[in-house]
């Protein structure tokens, strides 16, 4: 694949990706999005209205990993986690409803933001992905010797196309 | 640079901590997701330091595990911390002196 992304003006870039990639990113940011839906609240009505969380960390690996606790300390990490999280859903979700809103095929042109958030959100896709696939460091050459009938194959080739998609959108931003 | 416009915003802590503002840390413990161009991006961007100061805490988080990549107030470390997760780098605070 010779798609990716190159520096543009202002700041910004432009991304190249054909129909397939793009279909492809949709569908991997679509699943973040709803990810990272709002999470709950307390019963304090005040506290709702606020978006005030229950601090609780989250028991999927996943969205641990990414909310991750601010403290090692658990007590400290929830209320941290009870006055930020709902701020850090926010922007994840922006972040992925930008890619949303601008992905297209063939070449387009990204603000300095919106490149910015598609780098984050390209990031979060790789966070669930890889936290899920379980990946090591070493993913690229352990990918080199899986075999094409290995049922984490296509995973393991989409996880290893958005390193190089974000690896691109990084080098492009420099 | 802008670091975009979904940063988060700093929170006002509503704590009765009455300790003197002793140095805090904030660290970044390597994962095997973010990859080492984006983490020195990251710390170019969101810290403003230069490339090569960058590069030096990636690769101090890389091989060593952990690195601390910024110091200061309590509250400021918060923030710090809070902007790294919008990021997806995985970080803490701590204060200083903790091991």
């Amino acid at each position: 694949m010779s798609s990716g992304f190159s520096q543009g003006t202002k700041g910004g870039v432009v991304a190249d990706l054909e129909p397939t990639e793009v279909a492809l990113l949709r569908q991997l940011v679509s699943m973040v999005l709803g990810l990272v839906a709002p999470g709950q609240t307390g019963d304090d009505p005040l506290e709702r209205a606020l978006g005030i969380g229950t601090g609780e960390a989250p028991s999927d690996p996943v969205l641990a990993r990414l909310f991750p606790s601010a403290y090692e300390d658990d007590q400290e990490a929830s209320e941290f986690r009870r006055y930020t999280e709902a701020t850090l859903r926010d922007g994840k979700r922006a972040d992925a409803q930008t890619v949303l809103d601008t992905a297209e095929p063939g070449r387009t042109e990204l603000t300095a933001d919106q490149a910015q958030a598609w780098m984050r959100a390209l990031n979060d896709v790789r966070l669930a992905l890889g936290t899920r696939l379980e990946v090591t460091e070493e993913i690229h050459d352990e990918l080199a010797r899986m075999s094409e009938d290995d049922p984490r194959y296509p995973a393991f080739v989409t996880y290893d196309w958005l390193t190089y998609l974000q690896d691109s959108l990084v080098r492009a931003l420099w | 640079m802008d670091v975009g416009s979904t940063a988060p915003i700093a929170v006002e802590r509503p704590s009765s901590d009455v300790r003197p503002d002793l140095p805090w840390v904030t660290i970044v413990w390597n994962d095997p997701v973010n990859l080492m161009s984006y983490v020195t991006y990251v710390f170019q961007t969101v810290f403003g330091y230069t490339r090569e100061k960058a590069e030096k805490l990636m690769l101090d988080v890389h091989r060593k595990g952990r690195a601390v990549v910024s110091s200061g107030t309590r509250e400021e470390m918060e923030r710090d911390v809070q902007i790294l997760h919008s990021y997806g780098l995985w970080a803490t605070l701590q204060p200083d002196s903790v091991k």
